[in-house]
Order: C-alpha cells, then sequence, then structure tokens
C-alpha cells in the first residue's frame, strides 16, 4: 500500500472490510447476474453511518474528511463498486443540497437519508450527456409552485431513492430543484441492463406536470449548472478512489493466482513476461491511488478540484482498463469465464470512462485550465 | 439499568494453526478478537439498552494492556465505560482465581459505576473452553446465576432469561442482580457505527492494579493461587470430512444413507 494510514483509518478500514466481506461479498456474483441489489444488503451500511461518512455531524453525518472516507471507499469497492456507488451517490446528493440549498432543505434532506434511505442526482437525458446546458426538462412557474416535466435517463438510485436533486430549464437559465418520491406525476421509467457496475441501479425519471412549491428550489435559479458542476467534481473524485478498489482487487486476485497456476512446471509468476503485467498492474494501482489521495486532501483543504479533479478521473479510469482487461489475461481461459471474479472487474470498469464526464470532456476541462493558467 | 458485561481477548481460533511437530499452538501472526461468547453478552446488554435507554453499559476484562483493544471493540459496539484489571500478581492465575480477582474488581467497580444490576458473561472463552469463569463470580458474590443464556430481558426488578437446554429452551425468571452467561443465539453481534468505533479508539481506559482492590487477598491469586494444576496437553483428533448424499428424491437419498450406514456395520 503506498499511502501512510493513522492507526484510526486503519481500525475503520479493518472494520468495514470485515462487514463487507461477510455481508456482502457473498452475495455479490447472483446480484451481477440478476442486475439489482435488494436493500437488505445495505442494512449494515446503513446501521455503520456509510451512507453520512463525510456529512457533518450537525447533519447527523461522521463528519469524516475525504481523505478517510476515500480510503473506506475503496475498500468496499474491492468488493463491488457498483454497491459503494450507491452510497457515494447518495452522500454526494446530500452534500449538494448542504451546499447550494438552505438549513432547512438540508436538514430535511439529511434527515430522510440519515434513516436508511438512498438519494439521486439526476442530470443526464437523452440529448444532454456532456452537453449539459442543452437539457430539456422544464420547469414553469405556477403560483407558488412549479410544474415539472420531462425525462432523465441513466440516473444512478433511479429506483431505490427516496429524494432526488433533479435539473430542469427554467426561464433563468438550469435550476436544482428537490424532488420526493411518490410526488404524483414523477414515475421511474425503464431499469437500464447494463454491461457491468450491475450493483448500481439506473434508471429513467419521468416527470409528467410534476408540481412541487418554489421552496423546492435547491440554490439561485439559474444557477443550477454550476451546483451540478460543484456536486461533480466531488463525485469524479469518489468514482475515482472506487476505480483504485476495482483495481486493487484485480491485481489481488492476479498476483494469487499467478502464484497457483503452474505451466511448464513452475507457477506462472515466475514468467518475466508475466512478472511484467503484474508490475504495471502494480504501478497503475499505486500511482492511481496516490493521485486519489491527493485529490481528496485537496478537497479536505476546500480545494473544488477542477483541474485536479478531472486529471484523477482521467488517469485512474484509463488506468482501470488496462489493470482489470490485464487481470484477465494472467488468469487466460479462466478470465473470461463469468466462475472466476476478474472479467466482471473488466466489466464493470468501462463505465468509468464515460459516467461523470467522459474522459473526453475530462481532458477538455484540463485543457482549457491549463490554457488559463499560462497567460 | 446498570450492566457489567466481562469480556476476554482471545486468539481468533478460526485462524489458528498446530505446529504438526511440537503439538503447540502456533500463536505467531493469530489476531485477538473479543471471545465470541463475551460478543453475544454484549450485544445482549445492548438490546436491553435499546428498550431501556437510561441503562448504562460497563465491560470490565482481565488481562494484560492488550486486552484494552477488546474492551475498545466492545466500547464501540454498545458499552459506554471499560476498565482492565491488570497485574502481574495476577498472572498464571486459573479459572478460580481469576474470577476471585473479577469479582474483587467489580467491587471496586461498583464504587465507581454504582450497584449493577446485571452481570453478564459469555458462557466460556474460545481459548479454555471451561465455562468456569462465570458461574465462580456469582458464587464470589453471592448472587443467584442463570448460565447458557439465548436473550434476557428486564421485567420490574427480575430478569428474564431465554435459557438454552438440550432438548430446546427454557424460560427462568431471578431476582437482580443477577449474574447472566450467554451462549449463541440466533443472531451476531450488531456492527459499530463509524462515530462509536473512532470514539472507543479515543476512550479513556482505567486499569486497575492490585493496589486498587484494598481487599484482595492476594494468596488467592496467580499462578500460587490457582489450585488447577496443568498436567498434559492434547492435540484434538483431527475432524474427518463428512459425506454429502444426495439422490434424486428424498427417499432415494435416505436409500443410499441406510446403504452406507448398513454398509459400514453401524446398523
Amino acid at each position: 500500500m503506498s499511502l501512510i494510514y493513522t492507526e484510526d483509518q486503519l481500525s475503520l478500514i479493518k472494520m468495514v472490510h470485515d462487514m463487507i466481506e461477510k455481508e456482502v461479498k457473498p452475495y455479490v456474483a447472483e446480484c451481477d447476474r440478476k442486475g439489482e441489489c435488494p436493500d437488505e444488503l445495505f442494512k449494515p451500511a446503513f446501521d455503520m453511518g456509510l451512507h453520512m461518512l463525510e456529512i457533518p455531524e450537525e447533519y447527523g453525518g461522521a463528519g469524516m474528511d475525504y481523505e478517510t472516507t476515500a480510503m473506506i471507499f475503496e475498500e468496499i469497492a474491492k468488493v463491488d463498486a457498483g454497491y459503494a456507488d450507491t452510497l457515494v451517490t447518495t452522500f454526494v446528493a446530500l452534500r449538494n443540497v448542504i451546499l447550494a440549498g438552505t438549513p432547512e432543505q438540508a436538514r430535511y434532506f439529511a434527515d430522510t437519508i440519515n434513516q436508511g434511505k438512498f438519494a439521486c442526482f439526476a442530470i443526464t437525458e437523452p440529448g444532454a450527456g456532456s452537453d449539459a446546458g442543452a437539457l430539456r426538462a422544464t420547469a414553469v412557474a405556477d403560483g407558488d409552485d412549479y410544474i415539472l416535466n420531462g425525462v432523465k435517463v441513466f440516473a444512478t438510485n433511479g429506483a431505490c431513492a427516496s429524494l432526488y436533486v433533479v435539473f430542469f430549464k427554467t426561464e433563468e437559465g438550469v435550476t436544482a430543484f428537490m424532488v420526493d418520491r411518490g410526488t404524483p406525476g414523477f414515475t421511474i421509467g425503464a431499469h437500464e441492463d447494463k454491461m457491468g457496475f450491475r450493483l448500481s441501479n439506473t434508471t429513467e425519471l419521468i416527470f409528467d406536470n410534476v408540481r412541487v412549491p418554489a421552496a423546492n428550489i435547491i440554490g439561485e435559479k439559474g444557477k443550477g449548472l454550476k451546483i451540478a458542476l460543484n456536486s461533480l467534481n466531488l463525485s469524479r473524485a469518489f468514482i475515482s478512489t472506487l476505480g483504485v478498489g476495482i483495481m486493487q482487487r484485480a491485481l489481488d486476485e492476479a498476483v494469487a493466482y499467478a502464484k497457483v497456476r503452474e505451466q511448464f512446471g513452475k507457477p506462472i509468476i515466475k514468467f518475466e513476461m508475466v512478472q511484467g503485467i503484474l508490475a504495471d498492474m502494480a504501478i497503475k494501482v499505486e500511482a492511481s491511488r496516490c493521485l486519489v489521495n491527493n485529490t481528496m486532501k485537496l478537497m479536505d483543504h476546500g480545494s473544488l478540484v477542477r483541474k485536479e479533479g478531472s486529471i484523477c478521473k482521467t488517469f485512474v479510469t484509463d488506468c482501470m482498463q488496462e489493470v482489470t482487461s490485464d487481470a484477465v489475461q494472467i488468469f487466460g481461459g479462466y478470465g473470461y469465464s463469468r466462475e472466476y471474479p476478474v472479467e466482471k472487474l473488466m466489466r464493470d470498469s468501462k463505465v468509468f470512462q464515460i459516467f461523470e464526464g467522459t474522459n473526453q470532456i475530462q481532458r477538455q476541462t484540463i485543457a482549457k485550465c491549463l490554457e488559463k493558467e499560462y497567460k | 439499568m446498570n450492566i457489567l458485561v466481562c469480556v476476554k481477548q482471545v486468539p481468533d481460533t478460526t485462524e489458528i494453526k498446530i505446529d504438526p511437530v511440537t503439538n503447540t499452538l502456533i500463536r505467531k501472526g493469530v489476531p485477538s478478537i473479543v471471545n465470541p461468547f463475551d460478543g453475544y453478552a454484549v450485544e445482549a446488554a445492548a438490546r436491553i439498552k435499546d428498550r431501556h435507554p437510561d441503562t448504562k453499559i460497563v465491560v470490565l476484562s482481565m488481562g494484560p494492556d492488550q486486552a484494552k483493544a477488546a474492551l475498545r471493540d466492545c466500547l464501540a459496539i454498545a458499552a459506554d465505560k471499560a476498565y482492565l484489571v491488570s497485574d502481574r500478581a495476577f498472572g498464571g492465575s486459573d479459572t478460580l482465581a481469576t474470577s476471585y480477582i473479577i469479582s474483587e474488581t467489580i467491587k471496586k467497580v461498583e464504587a465507581l459505576e454504582g450497584k449493577f444490576d446485571l452481570i453478564f458473561c459469555g458462557k466460556q472463552a474460545i481459548d479454555g473452553d471451561t465455562a468456569q469463569v462465570g458461574p465462580e463470580i456469582a458464587e464470589h458474590l453471592d448472587l443467584p446465576q442463570v448460565t447458557y443464556g439465548l436473550e434476557a430481558q428486564v421485567n420490574g426488578s427480575q430478569v428474564q432469561v431465554k435459557k438454552e437446554v438440550e432438548d430446546g429452551f427454557e424460560i427462568l425468571a431471578a431476582q437482580m442482580p443477577c449474574l447472566v452467561t450467554f451462549t449463541k443465539p440466533a443472531w451476531e453481534p450488531r456492527y459499530s457505527t463509524i462515530k462509536r468505533r473512532l470514539a472507543a479508539n479515543h476512550a479513556d481506559i482505567p486499569t486497575l492494579t492490585a493496589a486498587d482492590l484494598p481487599s484482595i487477598d492476594l494468596t488467592r491469586a496467580g499462578l500460587k493461587g490457582s489450585p488447577t494444576k496443568v498436567k498434559g496437553t492434547f492435540v484434538p483428533q483431527k475432524k474427518t470430512g463428512g459425506q454429502m448424499i444426495q439422490g434424486d428424491t428424498s427417499a432415494d437419498s435416505a436409500k443410499k444413507l441406510f446403504a452406507a450406514l448398513n454398509g459400514a456395520g453401524v446398523i
């Protein structure tokens, strides 16, 4: 491990490791096949407060710094990154309301989540992905209320959330709204049958003349994109830590296998070309972990990590493709079989280059920051 | 409500290997854990606290300073306060001496924390497997006791215990103060929250020594105060794996089982 951990961090990592190995790991393969994760698997995570880790204590969270939170989520992601992301998405949505909303909105959101409920953050639409400004979903003022119409796609926690942060076009521009599950006219659409990351619930959200009070507007009207961006900075850093978890698991599995798999009368780890693959995997895992750790420390010191978060997300998630593919290579034919754990890691990895801003958009962001820096 | 739970730090026997040459335990690198039966006792206390929130749970352990790690695990799960009793003079104590030292320590802790309505123990420690310390503490303190408890509930001045017996269970009621030992119930101890874990890591755990126990008779403690003499140890015979019998139907399985038992000359 490339980091220096405090005694407290080690004790928390161990505690979460023990829980996740016992309560979640035995069920991951079946959940992956079915493309769902039952709510009861999250009960121990809720009991521990993992969905509120970095949330300030005044809102019922553990008040943990981002650095330690990331270490804990890397551990969870080693078992399943989709499971981990269900929790990450919940606290990112809550953090968004704490940062941009009123204290009353934050209290309401936190009190709901604290009971062991999920949250969802929905901006993407069929025609608005990387181009978030091209939203078509609308919110039209009607007295003291707003009427919401439109469709959101690829909404993480879409079908399991109790509270939603959703972005709509108003007269003033893109505006964030808080929407309760069960609001009349708000329904959950199709469930995405994904290639990987299958324990993470992804659905459409359909808004058909949904009436919400103007008091549900988060932050200023027309400032939604800025609010969304602040959240994406946070979630980018956290999905990077999940990426490190996936890569570490791939490395753990590959080394263990290479030590017992024999060809030509000796374990394959004794062959130079296999050694080269394993060493390259380890280099990428270690470098990624250090980069994530530094990004978390920057966030702990109040940085918005616009450029650094993009660099971190792009580097880590590009590495993931190579590391997980290499793990399959080490396993040979068995790696391609669903009986072994590494093909899932490879399937789970692809989406990391796509969501939270594609890696192409990240590179564009990095270049824009460079252009500004070198005036 | 004031509950004391006595806990012991033990090596995780699921991780222990036996040296095939010397026939002794290889303890190196084996993690230490809270004796699982003591963990059930802590959870039983926590469940009483769930119903009676004004309950205070105190945990006590006897052992070297490292045993504080086990106490911190209990603080993380449910305990409000922890004490360690530790002294070189207590080294080598057998169950009788240990239970005597703990009972003397309980008197001291009661002076600090108030009288205990309930004293909970695991039925036995997984390293020694004697199942003697809990019942002996009750005798030293002249308390009623219920052993092999699965669950405990408080009703007024009584504790009602679901007790495991060979062919099922019994429900017993005892006047408090009372000592209860716990066996494995249908549930596991709860997980600690992150917040409690961090608080437990930094909790102050007082260490009591012989000097803090003014009424203790040291001739009854330690190796010299222990009547038990170990004459020899042996490694239990390794269990061989069972044989799974699986037929297409239940009747088919029964026939195969009958044939196997008949063939082995058992029936």
